[in-house]
């Protein structure tokens, strides 16, 4: 029953890893990725891992994916073909495209020989034992022990990272002036006082030009 | 006071002249009158100081007259020790006495001669320098100092003969001269290192002490040793450069674009005379490497001769007496080559009285003259400017070796010793009285000229009282117009008829023309001899074994020849004024050869001056700019550049090349680490 | 099933990203094929726990979750600012930063 359950999502993740790569419009791509983690959670799910595979649903395929939904309903962007891509009309050419499908190719060639090759005899088949329990192996209780004790650190840096990423996405995608930013000409810091007269920062020697102030110029 | 503070003072009083006349210049503190009278007072201190000096060492017995006193110690290193210190023995008190005399003389002229010129204040500041630093030459008592006044004489000399400096002759000249003393100053520094490496110090008692106890102690078994001979003759090459000896004499005559009493002083008196002291003082080193002394004797009697001859021929009055200075330096250095230190030495004092008066009277000459200079221009002075005329009839007389003035004594008693030497010298001897010959041929040809015949427009003008003025004042070497602003000579001609302190300085110094050689009478008296002696104290040439029939056939043919020379300039000159003329068309090309110098200049332009801007063209063209320029400089930022543009092309911008290049990265290792199992 | 069926299925998930990000032109899928090889290497994670029975590779799986949704939201953020300033939505053009 597992081996039927496996192969189905194990399909499921190939195809859809398969239709990203391959279909032309961005938000079909999108979807397929959607597809590809929901059967990824499936597979997790067939590893015991009850959590992980939640976890992959509503955050990943819950929240990331919908935030790359609304980004490439606002941005959109260019679809081509197959062929057109490989071919390409673009200043790398078509040779590094090739090559590079040749590469990844070599890669996979190279992982499967390792992993089904000589990695076969390194690994335990059928893996360790499974007791159910309430902190059994995959069960949230397992896992939030498991983040409060032996990787307390790594659990603070994620938040941390979090954190900056959300400050950061906020800044890059603001729009100019929406927060009401002050005259950038008169502000004066101590540092001022110790550049020569008529002299600015590296920025504006080189000629980057200083931040409208009026909302919404764009598009 | 000690011997050598009053050598200390010497220097001191021209070093502070120069700093408070030059520091005048700040506010104008002190008048521009007064740095004329503060300088000659400077070196009249300074004469005084001398003469304490001379009493003072006079005072020790005649073995300790040689003290050496140290300021600081300049530089004592492994091998060196370096003082700041002065030699004050017989030898440099004669010397000082001999040149802060006449400069104090030259100073008092020069205060008339300049007068309303504007450079009054930087003449006589550059004055008093070159008066320091020829007293610190010849004080010096190791060779580091030497070589210091050395250059600072040239230096000076650079900066007085150029003075006028608006005037492209008178820089010209300078660079000139500057140059050719370059050349003498660069064999003055290799002999010194011969010497060096020859005795391993540079003090002078110490060197002369090292050489003269490793050589055998009798004159004939002089040990000519190769680094010797090799310091001596360089030294030479400084000798020469600095008293305008063939072949680095082209320098003097163009040297007289600077005013007069520069070469009064300079060229006369004392920078010229500074190979004559270097020899002397040497004597020790050349009496063991004969062959320099050999090779210095030789120049000397050659430059007598050609410098005679060129002197025939000059029409440029002080031009003449440039020529004469040669060829009595000539003398000089061909006395104390051959052994005739105390004659050389008198010669130079005598020289340096008749040679300045020459110079001075030339002086107010010229002044009449509104600046003209060339002897066809003048003529008939003699009634116009009495004094004048005495003067150079008293300096050319010494000049001629005509007894009972100064000259005949000195030159006679370098012959004299000359003779005595024996076998090739004999030559020289010959030489000697042939140049002197032509010495009172040229040198009465030239006060005929300027004093004898029609009076000339100038002249006549001066017998109304008046004395000429160009309306355009103009340079007389190339006629090129100039005014009387600074840079320029000014616009006061002074005359030693009208200049007190003109006649004062001429005056006392054709008193010393006329009576000095009273000092140093043949079988009389001895006075410069005995004087002298503790500085020769070593020397085995020192004193000649005087042959009393020489002695009297020298005297008696040196009369006769400078009388006859005499007679020969005013039978052409006076009696007869066309044989000049008929002369020169009789042997056009020796009147070619003597008006052309020789043609020494044109054969250094051929051998030196063109190869140099031939081979500095080349440098600059083709050197410089295919081998340095491209292929040094050019090759190294080229492959420098084509690296980085190869580097450069990694860095594509192009997102995916980088993954790709990522990815590749991955594989490798992946293929690396999957072989290794 | 073994585990090595897991750990093929995540070879060929990564291989896949791979090649979607060297031959894609639009950012935004290559940030998604960027996802695929994150997400090969979650599986990875997860069927080494398993066979390993300790939480240690799932708690990493759950770091690298966090790490690429940090990750995604910088870059949508970018090219939401890219797309603000009328430049080309595509990788190739985007090249100012070359040598």
């Amino acid at each position: 029953m597992s081996s039927v359950l496996f192969f189905i999502a194990a399909i499921g993740v190939i195809s859809g890893a398969v239709g990203v790569v391959v279909m032309r419009d961005p938000f079909y791509c999108v979807l397929a990725l959607v597809v590809h983690l929901i059967a990824l959670a499936v597979l997790f799910l067939l590893l015991r891992s009850e959590f992980v595979a939640a976890a992959q649903v509503v955050v990943y395929a819950g929240a990331v994916m919908v935030l790359y939904v609304f980004v490439v309903a606002y941005v959109g962007g260019e679809s081509d073909t197959i062929g057109e891509r490989l071919r390409g009309p673009g200043p790398i050419g078509s040779g590094l495209r090739l090559g590079g499908a040749i590469l990844a190719g070599a890669l996979l060639t190279e992982l499967l020989i390792a992993l089904l090759g000589t990695g076969l005899e390194a690994i335990n088949g059928y893996g360790a034992g499974y007791q159910p329990g309430p902190q059994a192996f995959g069960t949230p209780a397992y896992i939030g022990k498991l983040l409060l004790t032996r990787f307390l650190l790594a659990f603070e840096t994620a938040t941390f990272l979090l954190l900056i990423a959300a400050v950061g996405g906020v800044v890059l995608a603001r729009r100019r002036g929406g927060l009401g930013e002050e005259d950038a000409h008169q502000v004066l810091t101590p540092l001022d006082l110790l550049r020569p007269r008529g002299t600015g920062t590296m920025a504006e020697g080189v000629g980057a030009h200083v931040v409208e102030s009026h909302p919404g110029s764009h598009t | 006071m000690a011997t050598t503070t009053y050598g200390w003072l010497v220097l001191a009083f021209p070093l502070l002249g120069t700093l408070v006349i030059a520091l005048s210049y700040l506010r104008g503190a002190i008048p521009a009158r007064a740095a004329g009278w503060i300088a000659t007072g400077a070196i009249f201190l300074s004469f005084l100081a001398a003469i304490g000096a001379l009493i003072s060492l006079q005072g020790h017995s005649p073995e300790h007259r040689q003290l050496v006193s140290s300021l600081w110690n300049y530089a004592s290193t492994v091998g060196i020790d370096a003082q700041m210190s002065i030699l004050v023995d017989p030898l440099s008190v004669y010397m000082i006495l001999v040149v802060s005399g006449v400069s104090t003389l030259i100073h008092l002229y020069s205060i008339s001669y300049l007068e309303e010129d504007s450079g009054y204040r930087r003449f006589f500041c550059y004055l008093n320098f070159f008066v320091f630093s020829m007293l610190l030459l010849v004080l010096a008592g190791n060779f580091l100092l030497l070589i210091v006044g050395w250059a600072f004489v040239g230096a000076a000399s650079y900066l007085l003969i150029s003075f006028w400096y608006r005037r492209t002759t008178a820089t010209r000249a300078g660079i000139k001269a500057f140059v050719i003393n370059v050349v003498g100053d660069v064999g003055l520094v290799l002999g010194t290192y011969f010497i060096f490496k020859h005795t391993g110090t540079l003090d002078y008692l110490k060197v002369f002490h090292a050489v003269e106890s490793s050589a055998h102690p009798a004159f004939g078994h002089a040990s000519n040793n190769g680094d010797l001979v090799a310091g001596c003759v360089l030294l030479l090459v400084g000798a020469f450069a600095k008293s305008a000896q063939i072949p680095l004499h082209t320098w003097l005559p163009d040297a007289m674009e600077g005013p007069t009493p520069v070469s009064a002083l300079i060229h006369a008196a004392t920078m010229v005379t500074a190979g004559v002291y270097l020899i002397a003082r040497m004597h020790p080193l050349f009496e063991r490497a004969p062959a320099a002394q050999d090779v210095g004797a030789v120049i000397g009697a050659l430059t007598l001769l050609i410098a005679g001859t060129i002197g025939l021929a000059q029409t440029d009055i002080k031009r003449v007496i440039a020529y004469s200075t040669m060829s009595q330096i000539g003398y000089m250095i061909m006395g104390v080559s051959v052994g005739a230190y105390a004659a050389g030495l008198f010669h130079l004092m005598t020289h340096a009285f008749f040679k300045a008066l020459l110079f001075m009277a030339a002086g107010s000459l010229i002044g009449a003259m509104a600046g003209e200079q060339s002897l066809e221009k003048m003529g008939g002075f003699k009634k116009a400017m009495p004094f004048t005329y005495g003067c150079f009839i008293i300096g050319g007389l010494a000049l001629s070796g005509i007894p009972p003035f100064s000259g005949f004594f000195s030159k006679d008693d370098i012959l004299l010793v000359t003779g005595e030497r024996g076998g090739w010298h004999w030559a020289l001897y010959a030489a000697g009285y042939i140049g002197a010959l032509l010495t009172a041929i040229y040198t009465f040809r030239m006060i005929f000229r300027a004093f004898h015949g029609e009076p000339v427009a100038e002249a006549r003008e001066l017998e109304q009282g008046h004395i000429h003025h160009a309306e355009v004042p103009t340079n007389p070497a190339n006629g090129e117009v100039e005014d009387t602003d600074v840079g320029f000579p000014g616009p006061v001609h002074a005359i030693a008829e009208r200049a007190i302190p003109m006649r004062i300085a001429m005056g006392i110094l054709a008193l010393g023309a006329t009576g000095i050689g009273l000092i140093q009478i043949p079988k009389v008296d001895y006075v410069i001899d005995d004087f002298l002696r503790p500085s020769f104290a070593t020397s085995p040439l020192y004193e000649p074994h005087t042959k009393n029939g020489l002695l009297i056939f020298g005297l008696v043919l040196g009369t006769a020849i400078g009388l006859l020379g005499i007679a020969i300039a005013y039978r052409i000159w006076v009696i007869k004024p066309g044989t000049a003329a008929a002369v020169r068309r009789r042997v056009p090309a020796l009147y070619e050869l003597f008006l052309n110098k020789w043609y020494f200049d044109e054969a250094i332009d051929m051998l030196v001056v063109v190869p140099g801007a031939v081979i500095g063209g080349f440098a600059k063209n083709t050197f410089e700019r295919l081998v340095v320029d491209d292929t040094i400089v050019g090759g190294t930022t080229g492959i420098v550049r084509a690296g980085s543009a190869a580097v450069r092309a990694a860095q594509s911008g192009f997102l995916r090349y980088y993954a790709a290049l990522l990815l590749l990265g991955v594989t490798g290792v992946g293929f690396y680490f999957l072989l290794q199992s | 099933m073994s585990i090595a069926w897991y750990l093929a299925v995540s070879a060929i998930v990564f291989s896949l990203g791979a090649i979607g990000v060297i031959t894609r032109r639009n950012p935004l899928v290559v940030l998604l094929c960027l996802e695929l090889m994150l997400n090969g290497g979650n599986l990875l994670l997860i069927a080494f726990s398993r066979m390993w029975g300790n939480g240690d590779g799932q708690i990493l799986a759950l770091v690298v979750m966090t790490v690429a949704a940090c990750e995604v939201c910088i870059g949508l953020g970018m090219i939401v600012a890219i797309y603000r300033r009328n430049l080309p939505i595509d990788v190739d053009e985007l090249r100012e930063l070359q040598g």
